[in-house]
């Protein structure tokens, strides 16, 4: 920022009045220049005060475009914010940006800038041909050239962008539970929470804005007498004193999801800076997701006002008439001179009044009705300003901002100019249609909302255990608005079980209010598609004419027109143009409104930042990891990990040879090598484990595996494969016999919670008879597996366990003592070597590890990871579930007919499916070895084969591969695959094309590559 | 975001703390070997989709590991009740009035625009 | 006796033992200091029984063994007048069994002895799992930035224990006393979890005792 730039003047800005600090002074720069405001200001009203005309450029025809509105609805004011890279926020409104010292904001849209804009050029040409639907119908042929099409839309139309360095802020979720939770802190909300809070419930406050109090800190009308937003001050005192009464400001409840679960957005540091300030040398989090599950919801939501549809209503100076008077009340600025008010209504009378008390000039207020008559109406007349009836604004003049309004008489059911048009010249227009309820959070639950004739808006449909007070309901008289929260807060209460205390309702003014008049498009002297511009949807750049095309175009869903036209899409979910834009598809269709229906809205209200989505489940807590007991002497052991489920195993151990890291290549083949020559040790803990107790564990396990257990002795271990009741293969694992009705089972590392659960279905649902339970007990024992030709030797120096062969067979397990510390050791084999599966309790295991290799160095013990002990367990055609299988596999496809007990007594999962057509086809995809015709290559894993390579493309593919590695022991490439009918193929040559073009040779073999009589394990 | 009842734990839960198990009383057919082909597709493979009142087993995985069920409405996704495995269901789709499906989408008249 | 294997996993004292912790000490450090307003405290090597069976045929045996009755209220947790042995209700057939270390042989030995014959099953995690406590004023808010479960002291007065969810793990939470809460985390799980408080407790300061 340049220091010699002058601040300008606030020269919109009131002496007196509003709820902002003029005794301090904040800069900010908008678009590199700077500017001065107030605490208390959003960033709109600074920039409303400092004669900032233009916000933005339009999303499709670039127009100019100011500031519309002042709250969550304000459709043009979206801006960029932040100093420095990681401090860029996009789709900030700055209507709800708290302004703070050093603010840097910058407009999404506009390329270059939005004072001289290139494709406001574009827009300019090409308005009158670009309809709704334009980019889908002219960017479209050649399809292939959209990418390049939408590198420049996407540059030209921006939505903002997000950071390219890392976020310094932290950002988290708070899971709340309550009684009640009202929505919004206005007249509805205040009086409902105070009644809630009263009877003792556990009550939730959410209000989107800087303050609580909603439209009482701008109000005209007064409680008890008072200005309202006392009256708001105390409630908000009493609340902020009840220890069950949490008050969140500046949080949007931003979704509401089922069974009454709403998010609320939280932002607790966005008013202080770009990123949190450090307090006592912790920084807080800068924006909190709160999860919320509530007994009650109280919607107090509110309505937004609805803006007239007239010709150019988004030049700049076309406001709100609501947004003006909260301009002027609340944040003391007036957005122009003078002003022209076209209304429907009596509301849009206070812009008026407001406008004329701050000392500006009113040049006409123009009343679509023919005998307007109020209390408003009738103070604006003893003000003397000129009310023009049965007129409306037809259209704004001006390019960047106001200059004149063009106004007439028009005839709303004819849909027609009715009069002469005459031109007063003016900055500013504001406008008021009437409400529209803020049914958006409604609309999440599914509930469709209701049409209500009287108040020309949709209220909100309810779902079980939500109830909606105020304007949101319909209801505007503040009086009666306060006897509706109160109730609601009552009702509340007592639902969930607290008693009513007594909440004295203040006395409101009652004003007489004259009958609103439904205006949803100004007609103008030209037919709609024909006029200039009459826009509907300001974000989205969607007009009235737009609409009219849809429907011509024969588009009748009010789904299908959004989607069409682009209306209410985005962050801005129709918040203004969504009744005007549905009620001008229902004149063009002849239909009613409620017949046309509204559309959905959906999550969220307004942006949310991603930080506050992803909360803490980010870097490295995004997800949990899991390390067995010696996952430090991996890490110092320089192990590289793969991830399985969510556990860290070591992959394989590089050293450094001759002053080099190996490769994985290298690393694994030494570490086979060590394995089939020497000894290995890996890391199993992480294996699931399963404790099985009960006199029937013996006959569940006969009817859950597919193999026999009845006469697996005591001090007996046995591999069972498991089934899914389709037959189909889904863990396989050795369970060992610890007593007669003691057992326990291993699963597969990434299936151990599935099988558990799985057990405990058909315990619970099928077979509750049968007397066993099941404990998971894998992170209580650390297993180590020891494998080589040297393992014996090794395992006899710190064990007292006699591991003589004959004594101690392949298959078995003894308990003792290994380094000092009590252990089960497992006489079983994945490698094909003589093994010892090592279990101790986890606590000890880093003991009995480190003691392992003490003794282990003269055998040469090598550490070996995942990969090596994948080659070695191919090498003997072990398989691995879920990389020989895929839920399409049988035990029969997989050639284990020896794992598979069919004379069984009960008819064990899976056992039935076996004899269905299709798995007895004999064209099933079976498992088979592949040895490559050249050792050299190593098959891709995934690859497809096929039987006649000069097949013309599709070729007909007849399996793939599942695993394949290089064996460094027999220093060849190998693999097994799926084949069908492959069992019956052996010796024959199958080929796999490769998408580089070549096609690899490969002979069906036996899956076992080595040791194919099994010795070796049973040395 | 559903909260869900537990009937062994005599509490709301939220919905991360249970699985789904797909639709309730699915019997395992007592003699396997005696069904045909199709009786045994049937079992495995054929499950109801209604639009309305509908029973689902569930589990508290991160709980009490128990399996019970539910009775839903598919379309409000309200829970209508949960029962302990082996219990029937107190409400149904015959037995419960449609109303609240009519309720659910109205198109009343209103005015022109 | 029922016919189950029993083992006792522990020896003597000479022999080093790493609680589930250990790495995340050396890895994450213990932070200690003044000015915090959250307490985390690890209590390694207890013993830790998981007790199946009908509550009938245990609760007499529990009784007599323990000197505790077994709690028969969903989410009870009852502890001896040490507060040195606990029980938790975590299913109509499950309750977890917590004693200081070395205990749980001896106690499940007799607890078998006295059940005899009946159907139940009692397993050993004691390697499997270990307990964290929390304190400190911020206590109840770290916990609403961690588990899903409602802390709130309406809905979880002292006594009260669940199993629910931790960020993205699983954790049993107790509250044995006013100030005190308690976390039975899993082995593999227990560095996420510690990593998980201490980044979430960060705003409050944390102070870890060994």
């Amino acid at each position: 920022m340049s220091q010699s730039k002058q601040h300008k003047q606030q020269v919109f800005r009131l002496a007196t009045g509003g709820r902002i600090d003029r005794t301090r002074t904040l800069s900010f720069t908008f678009n590199g220049q700077p500017y001065q405001g107030h605490p208390g200001d959003t960033l709109a009203s600074a920039l409303l005060a400092n004669g900032v005309d233009i916000v933005n450029r339009s999303f499709k025809y670039s127009r100019p475009r100011g500031i519309v509105a002042a709250g969550a609805e304000e459709p043009n004011g979206i801006v960029q914010l932040g100093s420095s890279e990681a401090a860029q926020v996009p789709n900030v409104r700055a209507t709800q940006q708290a302004l703070f010292n050093d603010l840097t904001a910058r407009s999404t849209n506009g390329w270059p800038n939005v004072q001289r804009d290139l494709m406001g050029l574009v827009g300019k040409l090409g308005g009158q041909f670009m309809p709704p639907g334009f980019y889908y119908k002219t960017f479209m042929a050649p399809a292939s050239m959209w990418l390049t099409y939408e590198k420049y839309i996407r540059k030209a139309a921006g939505l903002g962008r997000s950071p390219m360095e890392d976020d310094p802020d932290s950002y988290d979720h708070f899971n709340q539970h309550c009684d009640v939770l009202v929505v919004g802190a206005g007249a509805a909300g205040l009086s409902a929470a105070l009644a809630a809070a009263r009877s003792g419930a556990r009550v939730m406050v959410a209000d989107e804005q800087e303050e609580m109090g909603g439209s009482l800190l701008d109000s005209r009308e007064t409680l008890n007498g008072e200005p309202a937003d006392q009256w708001a001050a105390q409630v908000l005192e009493e609340l902020a004193g009840c220890e069950n009464v949490t008050l969140l400001p500046r949080t949007t409840a931003n979704g509401y999801h089922d069974h009454n679960f709403v998010t609320l957005h939280e932002r607790r540091t966005e008013h202080l800076g770009e990123t949190a300030p450090v307090v006592n040398g912790h920084r807080p989090v800068r924006s909190r997701m709160h999860r919320v599950r509530v007994g009650q919801v109280i919607l107090a939501t509110g309505a937004h006002e609805r803006p007239l549809v007239y010709a150019g209503n988004d030049v700049p100076g076309n406001l709100l008439a609501g947004a003006v008077s909260t301009y002027i009340r609340r944040y003391g600025v007036v957005p122009g001179r003078q002003l022209v008010l076209s209304t429907s209504n009596d509301y849009g009378y206070r812009a008026a009044l407001d406008w004329k008390e701050a000392g500006c000039e009113v040049v006409a207020i123009v009343d679509a009705r023919e005998a307007p008559k109020g209390d408003w109406v009738e103070a604006a007349r003893a003000q003397g300003i000129k009310i023009i009836t049965g007129s409306a604004v037809i259209e704004a003049k001006g390019s960047n901002r106001v200059t004149a309004a063009r106004v007439a008489k028009i005839d709303i059911d004819a849909f027609k100019v009715s009069g002469p048009v005459q031109e007063l010249a003016c900055d500013t227009i504001a406008s008021s249609g009437g409400y529209s309820p803020v049914i958006h959070l409604a609309s999440h639950t599914g509930a469709r909302p209701t049409w209500r004739d009287d108040i020309l808006g949709f209220v909100p449909g309810l779902v079980k255990g939500v109830q909606a007070c105020g304007g949101v309901n319909g209801t505007y008289a503040l009086g009666d608005v306060l006897a509706e929260g109160v109730e609601a807060g009552i009702k509340a209460a007592a639902t969930m079980g607290y008693a009513a205390q007594t909440v004295n309702i203040p006395s409101a003014e009652r004003l007489q209010q004259g009958a609103a008049v439904a205006l949803f498009q100004v007609p103008h002297e030209k037919p709609t598609l024909r006029g200039p511009k009459q826009f509907v949807d300001l974000q989205n750049d969607v007009t009235a004419a737009g609409i009219e095309l849809a429907t011509r175009e024969g588009f009748e869903s009010i789904e299908h027109i959004k989607r069409y036209t682009a209306m209410g899409f985005g962050t801005d979910q129709g918040k203004l143009g969504n009744i005007n834009g549905m009620a001008i598809a229902a004149r063009c269709l002849n239909r009613s409104i409620p017949e046309v229906g509204t559309t959905v809205f959906r999550p969220n209200y307004t942006p949310v930042t991603f930080g506050a989505i992803v909360g803490r489940h980010c870097r490295d807590l995004f997800d949990p990891e899991r390390y067995t007991a010696l996952h430090q002497w991996h890490v110092e052991r320089g192990a590289e990990f793969e991830d399985v489920g969510q556990w860290k195993r070591p992959w394989y151990y590089p050293e450094k040879v001759n002053g080099k890291i190996e490769t994985m290549h290298q690393a694994v083949a030494r570490e086979c090598l060590a394995v089939r020559e020497k000894v290995g040790i890996l890391d199993a803990s992480t294996l699931g484990k399963i404790d099985i107790q009960g006199p029937d564990a013996r006959e569940f396990l006969a009817r859950i595996y597919t193999n026999k257990w009845e006469k697996l002795a005591v001090g007996k271990c046995r591999y069972g494969l498991m089934c899914k009741d389709d037959g189909m293969v889904t863990d396989d694992g050795v369970t060992s016999c610890l007593a007669e009705n003691h057992f326990l089972m291993t699963t597969t590392t990434g299936g151990a919670a599935a099988i558990l659960e799985w057990l405990e279905l058909w315990h619970q649902t099928e077979w509750p008879e049968l007397d066993v339970y099941f404990s998971s007990v894998t992170d209580h024992w650390a297993t180590m597996t020891i494998t080589g030709p040297e393992a014996r030797k090794l395992l006899a120096e710190i064990t007292d366990i006699d591991l003589d062969r004959d004594s101690f067979k392949f298959m078995d397990w003894r308990s003792g003592k290994v380094a000092g510390v009590p252990a089960r050791v497992f006489r079983i084999s994945f490698t094909g070597e003589l093994t010892f599966e090592i279990n101790v309790q986890a606590n000890y295991a880093m003991h009995v590890w480190q003691t392992l290799f003490k003794h282990g160095e003269k055998y040469g013990l090598t550490p070996y990871g995942t990969e090596t002990m994948h080659v070695l367990r191919a090498e003997k055609g072990f398989i691995i579930v879920g990389q020989e299988t895929d839920g399409s596999v049988t035990p029969e496809d997989l050639g284990m007919q020896w794992c598979v007990g069919y004379d069984k007594p009960f008819s064990w999962i899976g056992k039935r499916a076996l004899t269905r057509s299709d798995t007895k086809r004999e064209n099933r995809k079976q498992l088979v070895g592949l040895r490559p015709k050249d050792p050299k290559v190593i098959l891709e894993e995934g690859a497809q084969i096929v039987l006649d390579p000069k097949h013309a493309i599709p070729m007909p593919m007849v399996g793939h591969v599942t695993s394949s590695y290089y064996s460094p022991i027999l220093d060849s490439g190998f693999a097994l695959a799926v084949v069908k009918g492959g069992h019956q193929k052996l010796g024959e040559t199958v080929y796999l094309p490769m998408a580089d073009g070549q096609t690899h040779e490969a002979e069906i073999v036996s899956t076992v590559f080595y040791d194919p009589k099994g010795e070796r394990q049973h040395v | 975001m559903f909260y869900i009842y537990c009937p062994y734990c005599g509490e709301h839960r939220e919905e991360e703390e249970f699985h789904p198990k797909g639709q309730a009383h699915i019997e395992r057919p007592k003699n396997p070997e005696e069904c045909s082909d199709e009786e045994w597709g049937d079992y495995l493979f054929f499950r109801d989709n209604p639009r309305g009142v509908h029973h689902e087993m569930w589990v508290h995985a991160v709980g009490c590991r128990k399996f019970f069920n539910i009775t839903r409405h598919t379309v409000s996704y309200e829970i209508l009740e949960t029962y302990k495995m082996g219990e029937q269901p107190s409400i149904t789709a015959e037995g419960q009035n449609h109303s609240r499906e009519a309720a659910a989408v109205s198109h009343q008249e209103g005015v022109r625009a | 006796m029922s016919n189950a294997a029993t083992f006792d996993t522990r020896t003597d004292t000479a022999i080093p033992v790493e609680s589930p912790l250990a790495y995340s000490y050396r890895h994450s450090g213990a932070p200690r200091g003044s000015g915090y307003r959250l307490k985390l405290r690890e209590r390694a090597m207890l013993g830790h029984l998981i007790l199946r069976g009908g509550a009938i045929v245990l609760d007499e045996a529990v009784r007599e063994v323990l000197g505790i009755n077994l709690p028969g209220k969903p989410q009870a947790l009852v502890q001896d007048a040490s507060g040195e042995r606990s029980i938790q209700w975590l299913s109509p057939d499950e309750w977890l069994v917590i004693v200081p270390g070395g205990e749980e042989f001896p106690l499940e030995t007799q607890l078998r002895e006295r059940l005899g014959d009946a159907h139940y099953a009692i397993s050993d995690v004691s390697g499997g799992q270990t307990l964290l406590e929390i304190s400190g004023e911020a206590a109840r808010e770290l916990l609403m930035k961690t588990v899903i479960y409602d802390v709130h002291p309406s809905n979880f007065p002292v006594g009260k224990g669940v199993t629910t969810v931790f960020a993205k793990a699983t954790t049993i939470i107790r509250r044995p006393s006013e100030e005190r809460w308690e976390l039975v985390v899993r082995r593999s799980f227990a560095d996420y979890c510690y990593r998980w408080l201490l980044d979430a407790g960060s705003e409050y300061g944390v102070n870890v005792e060994q």
